[in-house]
């Protein structure tokens, strides 16, 4: 199954994707590779340069973008149960949250897909000036396997509100809603060369897109490492401006003045939603010493009542399986090596079960900056837990990482809660809350943790040059 | 018995033209060149009446194929009975027959409209809703819109008189559009975070306005309710909405479907009636947060009056016009003309942003004016619901005899009239295309908004002459350039004093392109980002900052 104006791939070459809880092959998906690519990028270069896409107005765009998420939404259950089945995830909240989510996102950027304006300008001297901002062209998407759906909608959503064509290749865990969402875009009406899908892997087929010259931009949602290599392909082959959405080990701060019972609750949320398979998760949590011990009695006593298990088989499951074997086996050499390190185990720690990728979740406690768990992105349901004394002491540790991805705190002091929102660097800081996304928030990173948005109006930047234009102006009677 | 109705239409024009000119003190010659023929002798305008003859004046009305069903009043999501019980009737501009009776609202009606808007907006749930829900029931409103597009485009040609064609292909699909415009700002309403100079974080909130008042005029009754409610209910406010005694009926029709989309009862509540009654009591209202009037300059002012004497709404007024329409000399004369012509006859020129000043270059003037005559005379006049026909008849016979007294005001002042200069037929509200050239900016049919399909022709020689002439006017809404001289375009764009300055096309009319005037012409603008305002309170936040990392 490959998506580039339809076909299979060019080498006859097949991969399988499994079923996260037993491990067991789902389908056999055709393996896009770089004369793959280099199909896709003609087309989407062809359906650019000579198609109507850039040519309809931004208006009747976004009508094929509102009927487009017309369609995920009549379609919410298949893809839900596509994902969930790909991914380990829990249907009915994918069904919720994803797909919902990936409607919503091709709702707003077919909202503005009418309201990209450039702007008239103050020259000095007798002149007209203004701005055009115009569609870049080509852009390539490499989307990962934690949310494919929502991934998918929020990278193809923007580019296509701004008239771009694409190539997207979604991880190799998790194909299946891609193919399914493309299709789905074809019959909105989103004519053929727009968006092509190339399932495949990094190495082969994600290479040949970050280093293709008729690429004009990529967008890639992944590992620190795996960026580095996309923007060094980028530098090595046209210079195609990167964006790049990367890990993270974002801190969630809870001040002494908190509610208890919430911040637990919060701290469970953040750091397992999506069995902890999420960039933003909040896997460094800070309590602040008055209530430490309380909160960390809580903390283990509601742990108890996690339910880890069958995501389809049973509706108070809260933690599916980790999606493939090789994340399983890398949280769990994490967990090894924090206990190696010297940390303390509170709750979970080992594998669960005898089939599948199922993890306990895990909170460590006696966690020190320097250990590895407390450094590097786990990816996986696994918390470090740890103590603070003063404001000043909260975000020197917060920030004391090579990542800025997201923050939380969690305080009823105004004063604290700015002071916090200020001096954390990370792209989103949740106050009282985590995870509380939107199509209309900017997404992204600083540090190592990337740079450039998702969602939000600033999201569109990416798939626009900005043109300037420039006319002398003959008895302008102002200026 | 339709010729027989013509001739009698026929010596009419004459015989008026003839009177008129009779009373004028030192006028020039008696019949105006174009009425007469090449013999010299007084004719009846020949070409007119063969053309007109295919028009369906003065055949039997075709039947719309709509119902009327809604009637009442709209308040708290239930069409009701006016408080007194009273009845208007609206008009079938094509006989000046009843299309139905509807019921008319006055301040007692307002006052029950403003209490639900009211209680909508302060007790919810659509201003907390939020904003991404909000435009989906503008989407789903938009779809309801489109599904019955040909009912209620009937239902507009009906009242209206416009075309079917125009209603059914241009401007319903373009309420379906400027709903889906506004769905699509609904969450995009951005305030500014600000730079403080100090420790401070300034946040910039906009929030819904309140209730807004809005009173909408007969020439577009459908689009005027997109163009006002649209970004009303996209900001989250809830709305009175007055809609002009001519045409109740459209606005009845879509706010019902707007129902079915899932709009909750109160956010929306229409009031048929009558300026002076209606519209005043909610214009004075002094519990109603904003107001929104397209309409007369006239009644604008009395709008920005009654506001002004009871609580200071602020107020956006959408008013008269008198637009030039500039055609520059290296003009393609034959596009200029078709341009020009539908600049001014578009609607059976009932628009407030009509080119109803035409100034042509002395290079191409005669030619210029040749064609338009020969335009005028091929443009077909009849059954709105007729296939083909162009222009319908007027609104009312209110209008209607306006327009017939400027025109004779025109033949009073000596302009010449190159084409029309009556009524068309002897029932309903049809005016003949009508041209007058060699018009001189002192006249009135040159400085007052007629607003039929009368087009005046003015000469001109000069660029910096026709930019100050075309200025000369109390209005400025907007203007027409015809030119493919890149530095002529963008002198006469930064010249012309006018909202809207549309260069080798006219009535261009997107949801995102702002609309609105400058002086006489009103106060504000619709459509676009920028009429978001008008419907936004801006609230600064400024908290206190202890430690800030960076400022």
């Amino acid at each position: 199954m490959m998506y580039i104006s339809s076909s299979s791939s060019s080498s006859g070459r097949t991969f399988e994707t499994r079923d996260p809880r037993t491990g067991d092959v789902i389908a056999s998906v055709a393996e896009g590779d770089k004369d793959d690519v280099d199909l896709a990028v003609r087309a989407a270069r062809k359906a650019f340069d000579h198609g109507e896409w850039p040519r309809i107005s931004g208006s009747e765009r976004g009508r094929i973008l509102t009927r487009f998420a017309d369609l995920v939404e009549q379609h919410a259950d298949e893809l839900a149960a596509l994902e969930s089945l790909d991914a380990g995830k829990h249907p009915a909240v994918t069904k919720a949250v994803d797909v919902g989510n990936a409607a919503g996102s091709l709702r707003y950027f077919a909202g503005a897909a009418d309201k990209i304006h450039g702007e008239t300008l103050k020259m000095q001297g007798q002149f007209q000036g203004y701005t055009l901002r115009e569609p870049l062209g080509v852009a390539g998407f490499i989307i990962p396997w934690n949310f494919p759906t929502t991934m998918f909608a929020i990278k193809v959503a923007p580019a296509l509100a701004a008239g771009c064509t694409m190539v997207v290749k979604p991880a190799e865990q998790t194909p299946l809603s891609a193919l399914y969402l493309a299709d789905l875009a074809k019959k909105a009406g989103i004519p053929d060369g727009v968006i092509n899908v190339v399932p495949g892997f990094g190495p082969t087929a994600g290479a040949a897109i970050a280093s293709h010259m008729d690429v004009d931009t990529v967008s890639f949602t992944g590992s620190t490492e795996v960026g580095r290599l996309i923007m060094e392909a980028s530098a090595r082959s046209n210079l195609k401006p990167v964006s790049l959405e990367l890990g993270g080990k974002s801190p969630l701060i809870i001040f002494e003045d908190a509610d208890l019972d919430m911040a637990v609750e919060l701290a469970i949320s953040a750091n397992l939603f999506n069995k902890g398979e999420a960039c933003v998760a909040a896997s460094r949590v800070y309590v602040q010493e008055g209530i430490y011990d309380q909160f960390e009695k809580k903390l283990a006593e509601r742990m108890k009542s996690w339910v880890v298990g069958d995501p389809f088989n049973d509706p108070r499951v809260n933690q599916g399986p980790q999606v493939d074997k090789v994340q399983y086996d890398r949280v769990l050499s994490y967990i090894d090596q924090g206990k190696r390190e010297g940390a303390t185990v509170l709750t979970g720690g080992r594998p669960l079960g005898q089939n599948g990728y199922y993890i306990e979740p895990t909170v460590f406690t006696n966690v020190k900056e320097d250990m590895t768990i407390a450094k590097e992105e786990i990816f996986g349901p696994v918390m470090c837990l740890m103590k603070f004394k003063t404001v000043d002491e909260a975000i020197e540790r917060a920030n004391d990482t090579k990542y800025g991805l997201g923050a939380g705190v969690v305080t009823r002091d105004l004063d604290v809660a700015n002071r916090v929102v200020r001096s954390v660097r990370a792209g989103v800081v949740w106050v009282n809350c985590y995870f509380a996304m939107g199509s209309d928030v900017p997404f992204g990173g600083r540090k190592m943790s990337g740079f450039g948005k998702d969602e939000g109006m600033h999201a569109l930047d990416k798939f626009l040059a900005v043109k300037s234009v420039v006319t002398p102006l003959k008895g302008s009677p102002w200026m | 018995m339709a010729a027989a109705t013509r001739r009698a239409a026929s010596s009419l024009v004459a015989r008026c033209l003839v009177a008129s000119r009779a009373s004028a003190a030192g006028a020039p010659p008696a019949v105006p060149s174009a009425l007469r023929r090449p013999d010299g002798t007084r004719g009846v305008l020949p070409g007119i009446f063969q053309r007109f003859s295919t028009a369906a004046a003065a055949e039997e009305p075709i039947s719309p194929p709509v119902q009327v069903n809604y009637t009442k009043l709209l308040i708290n999501g239930d069409f009701v009975d006016s408080a007194s019980g009273k009845t208007f009737p609206t008009l079938d501009p094509r006989t000046g027959e009843v299309i139905a009776d509807v019921s008319e609202g006055d301040a007692a009606d307002i006052n029950r409209a403003v209490s639900a808007a009211r209680k909508a907006f302060d007790e919810g749930p659509w201003p907390k809703m939020t904003a991404y829900e909000r435009s989906r029931i503008l989407l789903r409103f938009a779809d309801l819109i489109e599904k019955h597009n040909d009912e209620i485009a009937a239902l507009e040609t009906w009242d209206n008189g416009k075309p079917y064609d125009q209603a059914a292909l241009i401007e319903v699909p373009m309420v379906a559009r400027l709903m889906r415009y506004y769905a699509g700002w609904a969450d995009k309403i951005h305030g500014l975070i600000v730079p403080a100079d100090g420790p401070h974080h300034v946040q910039v909130l906009h929030e819904p306005i309140g209730v807004a008042g809005q009173i909408i005029p007969w020439n577009f009754p459908l689009l005027m309710f997109a163009w006002k409610v649209g970004p009303a209910l996209a900001c989250g406010n809830t709305v009175v909405l007055k809609t002009a005694e001519q045409t109740p009926l459209s606005a009845l029709y879509i706010s019902k479907l707007l129902h079915e989309a899932g709009l909750p009862e109160g956010v929306l509540n229409v009031i048929s009636g009558f300026g002076p009654t209606a519209g005043a009591a909610l214009a004075s209202h002094m519990d109603v947060d904003k107001l929104a009037f397209t309409g007369s300059t006239d009644t604008g002012k009395i709008v920005l009056e009654l506001a002004a004497r009871s609580n200071l709404k602020p107020v956006t007024l959408e008013l008269g016009g008198k637009s030039p329409f500039i055609i520059m000399d290296d003009a393609d004369v034959d596009q200029a003309v078709e341009l020009a012509h539908f600049a001014l006859f578009f609607n059976q020129g009932q628009c407030c942003c009509a080119g109803s000043r035409t100034f042509v270059h002395e290079r191409v003037y005669d030619e210029f004016v040749e064609k338009a005559k020969a335009r005028a005379l091929k443009r077909v006049v009849g059954d709105p619901f007729k296939k083909g026909v162009e222009q319908g008849p007027q609104i009312d016979d209110e209008q209607f005899n306006k327009i017939l007294r400027y025109i004779r005001s025109g033949v009073e002042s000596g302009a010449t009239l190159v084409t029309g200069g009556d009524r068309l037929g002897d029932k309903g509200y049809y005016v003949q295309p009508t041209i007058f050239s060699d018009v001189q900016d002192g006249m009135k049919i040159a400085r007052e908004e007629i607003f039929g399909p009368v087009q005046s022709i003015f000469k001109f020689n000069d660029l910096n002459e026709v930019i100050k002439r075309a200025n000369a006017s109390q209005y400025g809404l907007a203007a027409g350039v015809f030119t493919n001289n890149i530095d002529t375009a963008n002198t006469l764009t930064r010249a012309l004093k006018a909202g809207t300055v549309w260069v080798n096309c006219f009535d261009i009319f997107d949801a995102a392109i702002p609309f609105g005037g400058y002086k006489m012409s009103g106060i504000g603008r619709e459509k676009g980002i920028d009429s978001l305002k008008n419907y936004l309170q801006i609230k600064a936040v400024v908290t206190a900052l202890k430690n800030p990392a960076w400022l």
